[in-house]
């Protein structure tokens, strides 16, 4: 089974910190690293390629930097990994970015199965991943907390739900967009960090990908961020002060009136 | 790409600090830009002598005149239409007043019984029913196919969906296949005095608000998250239409297929769609601290909410967790109890109405978005409180 | 890279888990799996065998930062190493091409048998023993304190073959645990390290082909030396780790703990205590890694370097352990912290593989020889 997993580079939650003062965020010292929903897509790769065999090959769209992202995918497990990456690309909304990432995907891979993170933590809008698999004509699941089996091409699997789950079959080639529950990522291994330490992630350019310039970027987006400001601050907050009673008191009264009184 | 006027530029470096990713930087005294840029624009805001700009050349565009009327896809499973439906036709029903066109619900499904009066009921102007066995289930393809072809048949501006597991799973197809623009989990829409729908959501987990329009495509689409926007008080004496429609067979043919449903009762609470949450965290200790927190939402009627301490510490499931990696959610009242309010949790609650924090330390974070705060130990507070409310509640 | 991973590995996976493991006593599997996978227990095992040939140095980094996290798992972990090593240094071919890539891969975990009731630090009273039978060796006897028992399926077991002669008449063998006649006894209970399996093994008649023995008949005790020589400086890297985090700990607390209205790592006595504990701690490192440079690079030559390390880092880390307690006060005494455990964990390190005094023994005759 040859499997893609497409990954993104993201600020890392743990670092990014709100500016008390402008309510903005502020990214001083903050680290980059892979969308955390990618890593159980990759994890989900490496695992079902260890049982059923064949090839892993893990894409990233982005700036040069994001080839470190990419080393840490061969670490962890990947055969080859490639970095779509050129200035034309930049500015792209989700649907210029599954335009691009298509065309990456069908330049260097004839996938059987496509995986990416549920939603990257930057932008959280779930939406490459089916867009991808529209332009790969490709049926898609998203948020996959499991995947039971693959046989005679068909893969059995459970989709989480707001109220539950379904439990699915769908036919490769397909691309799945997973949430956390599927896995636990593994580590890098001592060999992996080796192999990564001397492999060269190669980078695909607009001319690369044969890509349409107009479908690419800021050009190819149909959506425009016209505005970007501050969410409201919250109005003063009261601390309740008092004795443990008192305090007990003023709480259930807040709690019924907003709540239970209602 | 990134223009920088070499003349007006005065060196100040404003941008160079401002740069999310590191992506330009002075060099004698004018901005450099290098190949990290992603066009984010935050330079262009920031830049004092507006010496920055990102030119957009005109789209090619398609004639916007041919595409009116404001859709709002009905969600229907399991026999229940989503409280979120109609939350979008009250708010879909503005838009459409102040644009002067029909505001019409498109309901898929293999029986549709009476919801489409329903759906009349709550603000549609006409009601689209697709009925056919292959959407007894959802699936993406299915659903997909009927929309999209719907939507190329009648023309909509705006199509509205909610950003629920169901709507942030297929309307992205549908907008990819449709060749526009898609907004997910807009948190205020407006339409412009231009026509354009201005569709505002949180960006950067919450902590930024984004406005994106789509000028030059339709249709203009947007998923919207639940509870944000207010039901529309149901008004059985409205009449509207209800036009059947049909898809062809191969369109409605799925490469997936739904073997089984399940709902989870209990413990996977639909905490989105909550009204109150009772949330514990790291300051609970034990799992049989967390049982008080269990407790409390059992008597107020609540659903429980956690943060990632309280769920790696394994007091309770996955499903609980709210913030970044976990629901978001918007309720009326939200009880944090024990937690200290790391970003990645305030992320996921902020937005409810009112937040009311009890931690034993004064300077938890979680007090700089409460709108009450109780510095004080959650064994100490939480037992009379539960007496407390049990008694008001008459239980 | 070794250090960046097991550092990686010891935040994100060992600290969080250690408490629960040393309440419940279980064996850390999930842990030990997780090592595994990420290449852990190649480490040691030469390129040729399916490892990748790291030296005393490349396995002390790891266990260094394994042992900052918690010395029962690094202990769990590095009792492989330490059955490995009496293939490694003293095995045939066969043997070596059989077993390594297994202990490799970390499908089999190697556990290795020396202790009995009478013999410790005198090896000598070794009275397991093994008898020829046709193609096969027939072991009888009991083992004591077996780190990794029951948990290991390869054991490098020492008998006596030949009584009579003394300490030239013991012969090291590798036991499976699924050969008949062998059997592991029930968990201890120790005072530290309780997440490591530590337990009897049992040989009724054992019988195992002839192939299984390691190295000539006979040269039992020079395999053990060898491999104990070899394996120290592991456990010097579990002091100096130890010392690390009980450091790491008490110095974070101190800045936090405010009494008479300031942090106490303010106050002179305080700052004394935690200077003296980075100086021992910075100081046994040092000579860790230069014993451990120095035996890889000059392997007929070791026992007094991995002796010295073995000393020092572990002396150090019972003493910086307990003065992180005694920082830390009656907090450092409850177990919501982990100086306590630390403290308890450090106890083993002056004990197990040679206690410190046969320790100094060890370097005394060293010193003894060196100026003939």
């Amino acid at each position: 089974m040859n499997i893609v997993v497409c990954i993104k580079q993201v600020p890392d939650a743990k670092d990014v910190r709100l500016d008390p003062e402008t309510n903005t965020l502020s990214r001083e010292g903050v680290k980059s690293v892979i969308n955390p929903y990618d890593r159980h897509a990759l994890e989900e790769g490496v695992r079902l390629k260890e049982e059923y065999g064949g090839s892993l090959t893990v894409l990233s769209m982005g700036p040069p930097q994001a080839a470190a992202i990419l080393s840490e995918a061969i670490s962890c497990g990947a055969d080859e990994a490639y970095l779509v990456s050129d200035r034309a690309f930049a500015g792209a909304d989700t649907l210029a970015t599954t335009y691009t990432l298509a065309q990456a995907v069908a330049k260097v891979a004839n996938p059987d199965l496509v995986l990416c993170g549920k939603q990257a933590t930057d932008g959280d809008t779930a939406q490459v991943g089916p867009g991808l698999a529209v332009r790969l004509d490709m049926p898609f699941v998203t948020c996959v907390k499991k995947v039971h089996t693959v046989s005679d091409g068909v893969l059995t699997l459970e989709r989480m739900m707001d109220d539950g789950y379904d439990v699915l079959e769908v036919d490769l080639p397909a691309l799945l967009t997973v949430v956390k529950e599927i896995n636990t990522p593994r580590f890098p291994s001592l060999r992996g960090l080796k192999r990564a330490k001397d492999y060269q992630v190669a980078s695909l350019t607009a001319a690369d990908i044969e890509a349409d310039e107009s479908q690419l970027g800021l050009g190819g987006s149909p959506t425009q961020v016209v505005k970007v400001f501050p969410p409201e601050k919250k109005g003063e907050r009261t601390m309740i002060e008092g004795s443990v009673t008192e305090q007990v008191d003023k709480l259930a009264e807040i709690i019924f009136e907003a709540a239970l009184g209602s | 790409m990134l223009q920088i006027d070499k003349d007006a530029c005065i060196g100040c470096g404003l941008c160079e600090e401002n740069c999310p990713f590191d992506a330009i930087s002075v060099e004698d005294g004018k901005a450099q830009v290098n190949d990290n840029c992603t066009l984010c624009g935050t330079c262009v805001d920031v830049c004092e002598v507006e010496a920055l700009s990102i030119p957009r050349e005109e789209g090619a565009g398609i004639d916007l005149s041919q595409w009116a009327g404001i859709w709002v896809y009905a969600e229907y499973r399991q026999g229940k239409l989503a409280q979120v439906s109609q939350e979008l036709l009250g708010i879909g029903r503005d838009l459409a007043d102040k644009r002067g066109v029909p505001l019409s619900a498109v309901l898929l499904c293999a029986d549709s019984g009476d919801v489409p009066q329903e759906l009349i009921a709550a603000g549609a102007d006409q009601v689209y029913v697709v009925e056919d066995d292959a959407l007894s289930h959802f699936n993406d393809e299915s659903y997909g196919a009927a929309l999209e072809d719907l939507a190329r048949k009648h023309r909509p501006e705006v199509i509205l969906a909610g950003a629920t597991a169901i709507g942030r799973s297929f309307i992205p197809r549908v907008a990819t296949s449709l060749n526009t623009g898609l907004t997910a989990d807009c948190t205020q829409l407006a339409m412009g005095d231009d026509g354009h729908l201005h569709q505002t959501r949180p960006a950067f987990g919450g902590n930024i608000m984004a406005t994106i329009m789509c000028p030059n495509h339709r249709p203009q689409m947007a998923t919207v998250r639940p509870m944000v926007f207010p039901a529309s008080a149901p008004d059985q004496s409205r009449s509207g239409e209800v036009i059947t429609e049909s898809v062809s067979a191969k369109r409605l043919k799925s490469r997936t297929r739904v073997v089984e449903t399940v709902i989870s009762a209990g413990e996977e609470v639909n905490l989105a769609e909550a009204e109150v949450v009772v949330a514990g965290g790291r300051g609970l200790e034990t799992d049989q601290g967390f049982d008080l927190i269990k407790e409390l939402a059992d008597t107020m009627g609540a659903a429980v909410g956690a943060s990632r301490a309280a769920v790696d510490s394994g007091w309770v499931g996955y499903p609980h967790q709210v913030g970044q990696t976990g629901k978001t959610v918007a309720s009326k009242l939200y009880v944090a109890c024990g937690i200290s309010g790391a970003i990645q949790h305030v992320i996921g609650m902020k937005s409810s109405e009112t937040i009311v924090a009890i931690n034993r330390d004064k300077n938890a974070p979680i007090f700089d978005v409460a709108d009450y705060g109780v510095v004080g130990d959650v064994f100490d507070l939480l037992p009379p409180l539960l007496e407390k409310l049990k008694e008001r509640s008459g239980k | 890279m070794i250090v960046d991973l097991a550092k990686q590995i010891t935040d994100e996976m060992i600290i969080p888990n250690r408490a629960r493991y040393d309440e419940t006593e279980d064996y850390p599997l999930e842990i030990v799996e997780t090592l595994a996978k990420s290449d852990f227990f190649a480490l040691f095992v030469p390129e040729e065998y399916g490892g990748l040939g790291g030296g005393c140095l490349e396995t002390a980094l790891a266990l260094e930062q394994f042992g900052r996290g918690c010395v029962g798992i690094a202990t769990a972990y590095a009792a492989s190493a330490l059955g490995a090593y009496p293939i490694i240094v003293g095995g045939s071919k066969e043997l070596k091409e059989h077993y390594l890539p297994l202990i490799a891969t970390g499908e089999k975990r190697a556990a290795f048998a020396l202790t009995e009731a009478n013999a410790g630090s005198d090896a000598s009273g070794i009275q397991t023993t093994a008898v020829e039978d046709g193609d096969h060796w027939v072991l009888n006897g009991t083992k004591q304190w077996i780190t990794n028992g029951g948990q290991a399926h390869i054991y490098t077991v020492i008998a006596m073959t030949d009584p009579h002669k003394g300490p030239r008449g013991a012969t090291m063998f590798v036991v499976e645990s699924d050969d008949p006649g062998f059997s592991a006894g029930p968990k201890e209970k120790k005072l530290g390290i309780r997440t490591s399996a530590t337990t009897e093994l049992i040989f009724k008649d054992c019988r195992i082909p002839k192939s299984r023995m390691i190295g000539r008949r006979g040269a039992g005790f020079i395999t053990v030396m060898k491999t104990l020589d070899k394996s120290r400086p592991g456990i010097a890297s579990l002091g100096v780790g130890l010392s690390q985090g009980a450091l790491d700990e008490a110095t974070v607390y101190a800045k936090q703990r405010v009494q008479f209205g300031k942090p106490i790592i303010s106050f002179q006595a305080v700052q004394h205590m935690l200077a003296d504990m980075a100086i021992q701690t910075e100081a046994s490192r040092a000579l860790v890694y230069v014993a451990a440079k120095h035996i890889d690079a000059h392997p007929k030559d070791m026992s007094k370097a991995s002796a010295m390390c073995k000393v020092m880092a572990t002396d150090t880390a019972m003493k910086v352990a307990t003065d992180a307690v005694q920082v830390m006060g009656g907090y450092g005494y409850m177990r919501e912290y982990p100086v306590e455990k630390m403290m308890r964990d450090a106890k083993i390190l002056q004990i197990y593989e040679g206690t410190n005094q046969i320790q100094r023994n060890v370097i005394g005759q060293e010193l003894n020889k060196e100026y003939n």
